[in-house]
């Protein structure tokens, strides 16, 4: 067993630990308050420790199966995230060759361009030749209806679903000195682990001492919730510094920054539901809502801690 | 006993609907949704919304296992019979009940209605599509035919259930290919029934009312 690998194990032991209490609590918490599930705090804060349980399983498991798994998982996510945008976005007939261009050929090459390393076309390949290619090919079928509306909502919705998630695996690229390549798979379970545990804290909190709306109107987060959460992911992130190539106070500010934007992509998204009248994306997670809802702020985060990495600590 | 052969055939036809039911699910997410009636395997009519030829498949997928063996769409024979593989698929996956709708066969003194309405008296519940034909205009439905309403009121008891498939026309629009992985939902709303008295017109907007009325408000 390899060094990455009894790290992972670790990992793995000490997140099903963490899941434990949560759900311990939960339970607790639901005997005290409404033991026939009727308190829709403590209903929904299980729901999340459920599909917790869930996506630390299936992470752990690709992240066990090395680079190929994890490529594997988040083109999945990609496809899974990619197909809940694009249903609530604006299309016509017109668009359907440009769409299926996007699903079957967009979407996995950039995933092929980040399995073979080839930094520099992974971050041009969406934001260039789709950006360029794709509105050619709804041109061509001669529809001009909303036509600026059409593509320009395509491209948002690759841009995050595709471009911005494919830079979690591309972490395992980064070449970082006195760190070995494939300890980089333990950088991606970093960056999952703070964003999504900043992200329960936020919501527990929030419910507790949240009093001040970040942006009204459109999402539930206060600004109460978010300091907490992001100085939980700040804590974290130190405890799991040894894990990274950041040291604690590194690994501190990255955690900070990940949450940070997470949060915020998470108001984005909260924006575009609102804008659609839809509450979730999708009915994927049982009683979560859709991939998109579960990944939004880890989708925002990845580039920016992507790129931090590359810039502060890459060769 | 039954002959080897056509046990092999229901065999096959058993696996290959799973492989379509799992393969809507995969590239659509299709999901139901049962807003005004249960998933019992009680006698039902389905009558859904026609924009693609994807429609079926999708209502089928999302029916409980158990449930779709007693479930039989009603399809045109013209289009289930035209090769091998269809009349595999149409008769032997989904089960279907066939009609002739071509005005020859009408000519010729064959009724549509009787094979229907056989389906109905040995039990099966149908999956219809009211409108005869694919919707390829803007509005939300054709005109229903005449069809629902001779199955109420001949059977009164039996629900008739409005079911709106959402999605399909983008999913795979008339003359494309490739069908898209867009998430298709499948709603059923609360049943209806032939008043007592009520007149053909009268019912059969009411049936397009109540269908109309499932359908997703999405805001572009």
């Amino acid at each position: 067993m390899t060094n990455t690998t009894s790290d992972i194990l670790l990992l793995f032991l000490g997140v099903c630990g963490i899941l434990m209490a949560l759900s311990l609590f939960g339970e607790i918490l639901r005997a005290k308050v409404a033991p026939d599930g009727t308190n829709p705090v403590v209903e929904t804060f299980m729901t999340r420790v459920h599909s917790w349980w869930a996506m630390v399983i299936l992470l752990s498991l690709a992240l066990l199966s090395g680079p190929i798994g994890i490529v594997v998982l988040f083109a999945f996510v990609s496809f899974a995230a990619l197909r809940e945008l694009l249903t609530m976005t604006s299309k016509s007939q017109a668009d359907h060759m440009s769409l299926a261009v996007a699903f079957y050929i967009v979407l996995p090459v950039q995933y092929l361009l980040v399995w073979l390393g080839w930094s520099g076309l992974f971050s041009v390949f969406i934001p260039v030749y789709a950006f360029l290619l794709l509105p050619i090919v709804s041109a061509l079928r001669g529809d001009a209806d909303r036509f600026l509306v059409r593509v320009a909502e395509t491209q948002w919705g690759l841009m995050i679903a595709v471009f911005c998630a494919s830079h979690v695996p591309a972490l395992m690229t980064v070449q970082i000195e006195g760190y070995p390549p494939e300890r980089a798979l333990l950088l991606i379970a970093f960056l999952v682990l703070v964003v999504q545990l900043g992200d329960l804290l936020d919501f527990f909190f929030g419910r507790r001492i949240g009093r001040t709306k970040i942006a009204k109107g459109i999402s539930p987060k206060t600004y109460e919730g978010m300091i907490c959460g992001v100085g939980s992911a700040m804590l974290i992130g130190a405890l799991l510094a040894w894990i990274t190539p950041f040291g604690v106070l590194g690994a501190m500010a990255m955690a900070g920054v990940a949450s940070l934007v997470g949060m915020f992509g998470n108001i984005v998204f909260a924006a575009i539901k609102k804008d659609r009248g839809i509450k979730d994306w999708s009915h994927l997670i049982p009683g979560q809502g859709g991939v998109a809802d579960q990944l939004d702020s880890v989708v925002f985060a990845a580039p920016v801690f992507y790129h931090l990495t590359h810039y502060v600590w890459g060769t | 006993m039954m002959n080897p052969l056509t046990l092999l055939r229901r065999f096959a036809a058993n696996i290959v609907g799973h492989a379509i039911a799992m393969f809507a699910r995969f590239v659509t997410a299709v999901r139901a949704e049962w807003r005004g009636i249960e998933p019992v395997p009680l006698q039902r009519v389905y009558f859904a919304n026609h924009v693609s030829n994807g429609d079926m498949p999708m209502i089928w997928s999302c029916l409980p296992p158990a449930m779709r063996r007693s479930v039989r769409p009603v399809a045109a024979s013209d289009y289930w019979l035209k090769n091998k593989l269809r009349a595999f698929v149409g008769p032997e996956v989904f089960n279907c009940v066939l009609v002739d709708r071509r005005p020859e066969a009408r000519a010729a003194g064959e009724d549509p209605m009787a094979a229907i309405l056989q389906a109905l008296e040995e039990g099966s519940s149908l999956i219809i599509f009211p409108e005869g034909n694919r919707n390829m205009t803007d509005d939300p439905l054709l005109p229903f035919k005449a069809g629902l309403y001779n199955i109420g009121k001949a059977f009164p008891l039996v629900d008739l259930v409005p079911t709106w498939v959402a999605n399909v026309n983008e999913i795979m629009p008339k003359g494309e290919v490739i069908p898209l992985p867009l998430i298709c939902t499948v709603t059923f709303g609360a049943p209806v029934h032939v008043g007592e008295g009520e007149a053909k017109d009268a019912f059969l907007t009411r049936a397009s009312d109540a269908l109309v009325g499932l359908a997703p408000e999405v805001r572009r």
